[in-house]
């Protein structure tokens, strides 16, 4: 392999699809075809590791594969692709991905056309100022519609879609193509070799057998193995004692010069020590200026999770410490419920975070865990001036001490197709949005709202979804905080206060949600053998309550010689499934319902 | 060790073969075109010879024949095992033989055969007495020939009882009501009532499933139907003695009653479950389900066991539990200590006092009858 890539033979790329419109299949074909993998080696979604973004479809770590590509004019090219998470939790990396690389393959399904998150991350892709070269999937079933889906492309993106490419990934129809577009449409990276080091760090993991491992985008200067290199945010100095390439598994390689994408590892003890975004250069003779557009992750979404055995607690604390060194956007606290126990307050970058920690810490650790009603960071003017941050409502203090109360708030932009813009409004409306902006493109609208976040971090993407059918496309920032006329709302089972269930509503909806609530806890609550108050209240003021109707009738009719094996197994089960169960005085919750309680129906 | 004498020592024979099975039945029956006697004859009584041997010099109190149909079996076959049981243990003085019959005018025929043979309490499958109600339950008999077959069996056994199956589709409480009242006037001393439950695997649940099955009561009316049906038994003088037993005091069935006060019981035939006290320990012990294998298997090997399990003091103090609440006289909390190695959780039983589900006096602890209706909760609450 030669030590340097002249940089008019390298592309770096990366791929902008809505979910199922085939990018893992694509990017699977174009590892395949240029003999990247060896065909024994191949498993259908290369670049998905883990087991998390397989089953849903989706991707959370960047991740790159390096390709060697002979080309038509009998140069071999290095192409580089990243594949970028594609949700809006995670829309910085997103960000630095698309920095990191000069060109995007728009993949849009010739049968479906234009969709949901496809909009959010092309205006990304746009926005880095990338070529895009639009391709057109599952060009061979019968539905395809390949003009009108240009047209629409033109529409909707406002990007010229004539030279799109037809392909089918899963039968592996006009790849080579693509490959040939790359190299003949994408611009070569720029960079001076003789220049400073100046690298972006585009993501970083951990691995058990090598620690941190962080992938870096070289702009200008040479990076190689035994440098001691500077990360310019956090003035940390380390040694640089691996380099290499993923194809999309690590091939060592002596330096890495401009333009090129590579991973290095350098005795780094956590990912916590790496920040996306974050400029790596060298301790001595260093570049001068850090590239621009670093952000620090901030959590914006809170939860408690609880360990739903007491005893696993120790073993939470350990997975949380583990799981931290490899995500450095996800910060916890030690937190300690009246009615939970012993746990941690965690804070996230969106739900969707949220759900894959928790999913993680299941499923990796084997722990199973409570987790309370997602709230957002609330801005406390106290009377005496000072101006707290309250991030769990189970902590708000007595409201004579409270002046008045800031919550944040975010611009949303929402595309949709005009069928179900009134629904995608009515949503808005129903959860405190105010209407920034509506505009056309085609056939769809681009609305634009000012919401608070506390109403989104609910389940705002799922009924966005379900009353769209999944033709939205969702984004957001931060716009800062507003004040508002806020309340706790506690939720009394038996007449016992469930601190896990406390949030922060809006007085005006504060009826409708408690009404919501306790009907539905009274769904998910199994009867007991005496009746049940459920109950919403604003302090001591009743707001909604609900009666759960004793169990009657639970009793096997027969049971003679013959059932009685089989019939202390069941018992026994129901017994630990009983266990799994939250004291609550003398009623007894079931760990589902602390999280399907905050998911509402409207 | 010697925990099984304060239940007793019965027999259970299991007969597995029914001349069709009921779209509700989840035991262990069969339907076979021709049955060979005598073979089934020589594999109960090498196993009676082998149990025999097992616990030897006991006394026997109880014997069952259950099913399946046992009234299909010919009353020679019946006279050949209990003459085997006679001479295997030492017998009780009051020796009750109970046999499954179903009400039909054939098996009538050979109940005078049955009483010769020793039996001396039958066990009828009457559940229901109007004639559209046992068309659904897929009964063969009318409630003309089930009548008919009750006064055949008054008349040649000292102890006649009958089941009914209740919360059947489309029946209102008033409707039970009535037939149970029809049945208390029948001069009878001993019921099963059970309400109607779909089991897995039968066709009913099959039915159900496939959104058939409609009119089944809701469970709080199933629970008036129950909390109902001890009022009128109780105002008759049959009490329940057990969450689906009603009896005059003295007509319990002693045989089940070694179930629940958790006794020592050989099970015989294919199917037939097991507690026995040996001296190595006390054991759960089965026998292949189907007829079959298990018959081949005590012809080729010796032994109708297939599965014999060492049970725990926890897990006898368990069943103990389970089986125990399920009489009116509840368990002895002694007893109960002494095999579980610690007292029940005292807050649990606490509330469940509060609530009226359980009542102690002295050293017993029984269910109250809205304790029995929800008994399942109760011991979950129990159950360390």
């Amino acid at each position: 392999m030669p030590a340097m890539t002249q940089l008019d033979l390298i592309r770096n790329f990366s791929i902008v699809a809505h979910i199922d419109h085939g990018k893992s299949t694509l990017a699977d074909r174009l590892i395949q075809l240029t003999g990247t993998v060896a065909a024994r080696d191949m498993k259908a979604q290369l670049l998905d590791s883990m087991d998390i973004e397989r089953e849903r479809g989706i991707t959370i770590k960047a991740n790159t594969v390096r390709i060697e590509y002979p080309a038509r004019d009998g140069k071999t090219y290095i192409l580089n692709l990243i594949d970028t998470p594609g949700h809006v939790d995670f829309a910085y990396e997103v960000s630095r991905s698309m920095r990191a690389v000069e060109g995007s393959l728009l993949v849009v399904d010739a049968s479906q056309g234009v969709e949901a998150q496809t909009l959010a991350n092309v205006y990304q892709a746009i926005d880095a100022g990338h070529e895009i070269v639009p391709v057109l999937n599952k060009i061979d079933l019968p539905a395809a519609e390949p003009d009108r889906v240009k047209e629409q492309i033109e529409d909707v993106i406002g990007i010229d879609a004539s030279q799109a490419i037809p392909i089918s990934a899963k039968s592996g129809l006009g790849i080579p193509d693509v490959l040939e577009a790359i190299v003949t449409r994408l611009p070569a990276p720029t960079g001076t070799r003789d220049a400073p080091l100046k690298a972006m760090l585009v993501d970083s993991w951990y691995d058990s057998y090598l620690g941190v491992v962080v992938m870096i985008r070289v702009m200008d200067g040479v990076i190689r193995k035994g440098d001691r290199i500077k990360m310019m945010q956090t003035g940390a100095v380390y040694g640089i004692d691996k380099l290499a390439v993923l194809k999309p598994q690590m091939v060592d390689i002596p330096e890495l010069g401009p333009g090129e994408i590579g991973v290095f590892t350098a005795s780094i003890k956590q990912v916590r020590d790496t920040r996306v975004g974050d400029t790596i250069t060298h301790e001595k003779k260093g570049c001068a200026e850090a590239l621009p557009g670093f952000k620090p992750a901030q959590p914006v979404v809170f939860c408690g999770l609880f360990p739903v055995d007491a005893n696993d607690f120790e073993n939470l604390r350990d997975a949380i410490e583990k799981l931290a060194l490899n995500d450095a956007s996800f910060s916890s606290e030690m937190e300690t419920s009246a009615a939970l126990g012993f746990g941690f307050r965690c804070g996230f970058l969106g739900l969707l975070h949220l759900e894959v920690i928790r999913d993680r810490l299941e499923r990796e650790y084997d722990l199973d865990l409570i987790t309370t009603a997602p709230s957002v960071v609330f801005k406390l003017h106290m009377r005496d001036g000072e101006v707290r941050d309250l991030h769990n409502p189970a902590d708000m203090p007595d409201l004579t001490y409270v002046d008045h109360i800031e919550e944040p708030r975010i611009k949303a932009t929402i595309m949709v197709p005009d069928e179900y813009l009134g629904d995608v409004l009515k949503l808005c409306q129903d959860r405190r949005g105010i209407q920034m902006d509506l505009t056309y493109a085609g056939s769809r609208a681009m609305v634009v709202y000012d919401l608070p976040l506390a109403e989104v971090v609910f389940d705002f993407y799922d009924r966005l979804k379900s009353v769209t059918k999944g033709y939205a496309s969702f984004d957001y920032q931060m716009m800062g905080y507003r004040e508002d006329f806020l309340v706790k709302m506690s939720i009394l089972v038996n007449d016992e206060p469930v601190d896990a269930l406390s949030t922060m509503v809006h007085r005006d909806r504060a009826e409708a949600r408690g009404r919501a609530m306790v009907e539905k806890l009274k769904e998910l609550i199994p009867r007991h053998m005496f009746k049940i108050p459920i109950q919403a209240a604003i302090g001591a003021r009743v707001i909604a309550r609900e009666t759960l109707s004793a169990m009657r009738k639970d009793v096997t009719a027969k049971c003679y010689g013959g059932d009685v094996t089989r019939k202390k197994k069941l018992l026994e089960k129901q017994k630990a499934g009983k266990k799994k169960m939250r004291q609550f005085g003398k009623v007894e919750i079931p760990q589902q319902a602390f999280i399907s309680a905050l998911k509402m129906d409207e | 060790m010697d925990d099984w004498r304060n239940g007793g020592f019965g027999l259970y024979l299991h007969w597995p073969f029914c001349a069709s099975k009921c779209p509700y039945c989840d035991f262990n029956s069969h339907v076979a075109a021709s049955i060979d006697q005598r073979r089934w004859q020589a594999a109960y009584l090498a196993e009676i010879a082998r149990v025999g041997a097992l616990t030897k010099g006991r006394v026997l109190s109880t014997v069952f024949f259950g099913g399946g149909t046992p009234s299909l079996m010919e009353p020679d076959l019946v006279a050949a095992i209990l003459d085997a049981v006679r001479r295997t243990w030492r017998i009780a003085n009051d020796l009750e033989v109970t046999l499954e019959a179903n009400p039909g005018s054939v098996e009538a025929g050979r109940f005078r055969g049955y009483a010769e043979a020793g039996v001396n309490r039958l066990s009828m499958g009457v559940q229901a007495l109007n004639d559209a109600d046992l068309a659904r339950l897929g009964r063969r008999h009318t409630a003309a020939e089930a009548r008919a077959a009750f006064d055949i069996a008054r008349a040649q056994f000292d102890r006649v009882s009958f089941d009914l199956i209740y919360a059947r589709q489309d029946q209102t409480p008033a409707a039970w009501a009535a037939e149970l009242r029809a049945a208390l006037a029948m001069t009878v001393d001993h019921f099963s009532l059970y309400q109607l439950t779909v089991e897995d695997g039968t066709a009913f649940a099959a039915r159900a499933a496939a959104g058939g099955l409609r009119g089944l009561p809701e469970d709080d009316t199933a629970a008036d139907m129950y909390l109902m049906t001890q009022d009128i038994c109780g105002e008759a003088g049959l009490p329940a003695y057990e969450v689906s037993n009603h009896a005059r005091p003295g007509a319990e069935s002693r045989h089940n009653l070694i179930y629940w006060r958790y006794g020592d019981y050989a099970g015989i035939g294919p199917g037939a479950h097991g507690r026995l006290t040996l001296p190595e320990g006390r054991f759960a012990i089965e026998t292949p389900k189907a007829p079959g294998d298990w018959l081949t298997r005590v012809e080729g090997e010796g032994t109708g066991e297939s599965a014999r399990a060492a049970l725990t003091c926890a897990d006898q103090a368990a069943e103990y539990l389970m089986m125990g609440l399920r009489l009116a006289e509840g368990i002895d909390t002694a007893r109960h200590e002494a095999l579980a190695g610690r007292a029940l959780p005292r807050q649990a039983v606490q509330q469940l006092q509060d609530l009226g589900m359980i009542e102690a006096k002295a050293d017993r602890l029984h269910a109250t009858s809205a304790g029995r209706a929800v008994l399942n909760a109760v011991i979950r609450e129990l159950l360390p």
